[in-house]
């Protein structure tokens, strides 16, 4: 089976600047800049990337959390961005999100009961009768005893606020599930708890993950495929082995390169890049990864590299380089 | 193993804050050195007490917190033992530190010039001019692009990796012999922390300093120091050099955080090895081992009572009972080899 629950084509989200005297629009931040991809039922797709890359705005775009300024995003044969908000709303029924941080997305003032409830009221899931029932399943799927649930989100360690932030997205029977950041606020051993979690669910239930993640470690861990995102563009997409075990773009490489080894005998020569990652306001022309590319050429300034596939790579792994051949053949050199 | 001079030595600190719950021991008992020009990784995660024992370090513990016992001697004085006055001529001049969060603590109105050129102001005595024209050396030392148009421009002007690299020339400007960096990248991407790590480490090098750094990220730690101190709960666990930390780690706490981690560079199949349970409140510590419950070795004598950190043969201190003669559990466990067999036995 492998059909696709998710397709996103051609994805732009622009967020006006305005300014001036009279508030017109000066410019645009081009936060996603047209991106195309797909997720197939049951499997786990990760985004990386480094602050103001675009992953966490092509989450929120999806679910229509802020309104794209262009593209289409077929769910299950629909297009999302053509239904209006009360079939939007409806459609949230079976896509869900679980954000970063659990302290901000609960409301404090309800017990844990309340939201769960809220959460199938809404989407009007279940009978009000059984609904008692259903929430102390809930409860004990994400391993959080029934004696919960009439307690109050600031009474939980950061790690069961996440697994109430998991149990209020299952309430709803969902298909999809964006993760955004999810375990990135959690220490590491309690982060190992709710990613073994979330893979267990997934089993159980069937669910496809939109995984949007900075930690190269827990998209390893997790996904099935994995997507590279540099300043609003897709730079590398690909199966997980392929992507961290044969990375064609230089960014994915320094990506790779620069996250700390838990093991000192390991020396390995880092790539470190200059300079930071440039606004996305004025985005630089041609590839956007030329202003810090250690290969780049005048080729890379004018021309935009289109995401391709060439041998000696698996099928479904595309880069987005001019060079993949010459920087693979040692022909290009590194100007560091 | 002696090195020829310690920078830093903390013995036996203990630091509570005093709550309307009573007495909670955020640092209670902890101990290490610096040798000098090394670099300590303390690790540990939210609530083990890391970055209290840093704070602890430079005295700036505040109500209702209190450094109730202990020593801490810098170049053999002890810390301790000063008044305000005088730690505040330590503080920026000798020790230096540098936080997580760059932009709280550069001060918004003020340039960066102004910032960094205080500190030579304070504890040089330099007029304001010679003061700004270090300023710029000290840019430039960082490595901070067109340093003459930064040294006019205010913090907000300048990305997370640069507030940062001002953090660092401010807290070097007065050349410390000791510097601490309490999770000094863990708000910058990966990118720009590969570069401000390697930045401490060249001055490290270049100005021969000392440095402490306090982090959650054992990447971090393996990558950047010579010794390393895991805090759990307040205590010490385990003490040894990086390598042996990470090719024989002792303490199961260590084992069972370095098997959680999902690893970018392997591949792991399956699940990870979690560790149980959560981190017990510093107001409501277990009365032996504080790791005891969440261990998946415990035995009778762990929930009984605390372990001391000992020395082993490979020069390591650990603080767990299986490595003494009174180890009343399973004979002959390997606490790295066997740490998966009994977590799994368990749950």
């Amino acid at each position: 089976m492998t059909t696709e629950l998710l397709q996103v084509k051609n994805l732009k989200q622009y967020f006006p600047i305005k300014g001036g005297l009279l508030g017109r629009k000066i410019n645009d931040v081009k936060a996603v800049d047209d991106i195309s991809f797909s997720i197939k039922a049951g499997e786990t797709l990760s985004i990386v990337g480094e602050s103001g890359c675009g992953k966490s705005t092509t989450g929120r775009a999806i679910l229509r959390l802020d309104e794209p300024t262009a593209g289409e995003i077929h769910f299950q044969g629909d297009d999302l961005l053509s239904l209006n908000k009360k079939e939007m709303r409806k459609k949230r029924k079976d896509l869900q999100i679980i954000f970063q941080d659990p302290y901000a997305s609960i409301n404090p003032r309800q017990t844990v009961r309340q939201v769960l409830n809220e959460a199938m009221e809404i989407q009007n899931v279940l009978p009000k009768e059984q609904r008692y029932d259903r929430m102390i399943e809930l409860l004990e799927t994400v391993g959080l005893g029934p004696d919960k649930l009439d307690r109050f989100p600031h009474e939980f360690s950061g790690g069961q606020r996440q697994r109430i932030g998991i149990a209020r997205a299952l309430a709803v029977d969902p298909k999809l599930i964006i993760c955004d950041e999810s375990v990135s606020a959690l220490d590491v051993s309690i982060q190992a708890q709710v990613l073994n979690l979330l893979k267990k669910l997934q089993r159980e239930f069937d669910l496809t993950y939109l995984f949007i993640s900075h930690d190269l470690g827990v998209v390893r861990h997790i996904s099935d495929r994995v997507v590279v995102m540099y300043l609003g563009k897709i730079v590398e997409i690909g199966d997980k082995k392929s992507l961290f075990d044969n990375p064609k773009h230089p960014y994915t490489k320094t990506l790779l390169s620069a996250i700390p080894v838990p093991d000192p005998k390991r020396k390995k020569d880092q790539i470190i890049l200059k300079g930071d990652v440039p606004s996305p306001i004025d985005p630089p022309t041609g590839c956007r990864f030329h202003t810090r590319c250690p290969f780049a050429t005048e080729r890379c300034v004018t021309e935009v590299p289109e995401l391709r596939n060439t041998t000696g790579m698996k099928n479904g792994h595309e880069s987005a380089c001019h060079y993949i051949e010459e920087i693979e053949s040692g022909e290009m050199k590194p100007k560091y | 193993m002696e090195s020829p001079k310690t920078i830093i030595k903390v013995d036996n600190l203990q630091t509570s804050f005093y709550t309307d719950k009573g007495e909670v021991k955020a640092v209670d008992g902890v101990s290490f050195e610096i040798p000098s020009g090394k670099t300590l990784g303390i690790v540990g995660e939210s609530g083990s007490g890391k970055s209290i024992t840093s704070l602890s370090v430079m005295r700036l513990i505040q109500d209702p917190g209190k450094i109730k016992g202990g020593q801490i001697l810098f170049n053999g004085e002890n810390l301790l033992d000063k008044s305000e006055a005088q730690m505040r001529r330590i503080r920026g001049n000798q020790i230096s530190m540098i936080f997580q969060e760059p932009m709280t603590s550069l001060n918004p109105v003020f340039t960066v010039g102004d910032q960094i050129a205080e500190a030579y102001m304070i504890h040089e005595g330099k007029s304001k001019k010679e003061a700004l024209r270090k300023a710029l050396d000290m840019l430039k030392l960082v490595g901070i692009p067109s340093p003459e148009q930064r040294l006019k421009q205010y913090p907000h002007e300048l990305s997370g990796g640069m507030r940062q690299r001002v953090m660092i020339a401010i807290a070097l400007a007065c050349n410390p012999e000791l510097l601490i960096a309490d999770e000094p990248t863990t708000a910058l991407d990966v990118t720009i922390q590969a570069q401000i790590l390697r930045l401490i480490n060249n001055l490290q090098e270049e100005l021969g300093m000392s440095v402490m750094l306090i982090t959650h990220d054992l990447g971090v730690v393996a990558e950047t120091c010579d010794y390393v101190a895991v805090m759990y709960a307040g205590k010490v666990v385990e003490y040894a050099d990086v390598e042996t930390l990470f090719e024989s780690p002792k303490h199961p706490y260590t084992v069972g955080l370095l098997k959680s981690l999902p690893r970018h560079d392997i591949d792991q199949e399956g699940e990870l090895e979690v560790i149980k349970g959560m981190v017990p409140t510093p107001d409501n510590l277990p009365k032996g081992c504080r790791f005891a419950p969440r261990c998946p070795f415990a035995s009778d004598i762990c929930a009984d009572r605390l372990p001391e950190l000992d020395e082993l043969e490979d020069n390591s201190q650990v603080r767990c009972w299986i490595y003494t003669d009174e180890w009343d559990g399973k004979s002959g466990v390997s606490v790295k080899d066997d740490y998966g067999t009994f977590a799994s036995k368990e749950s």
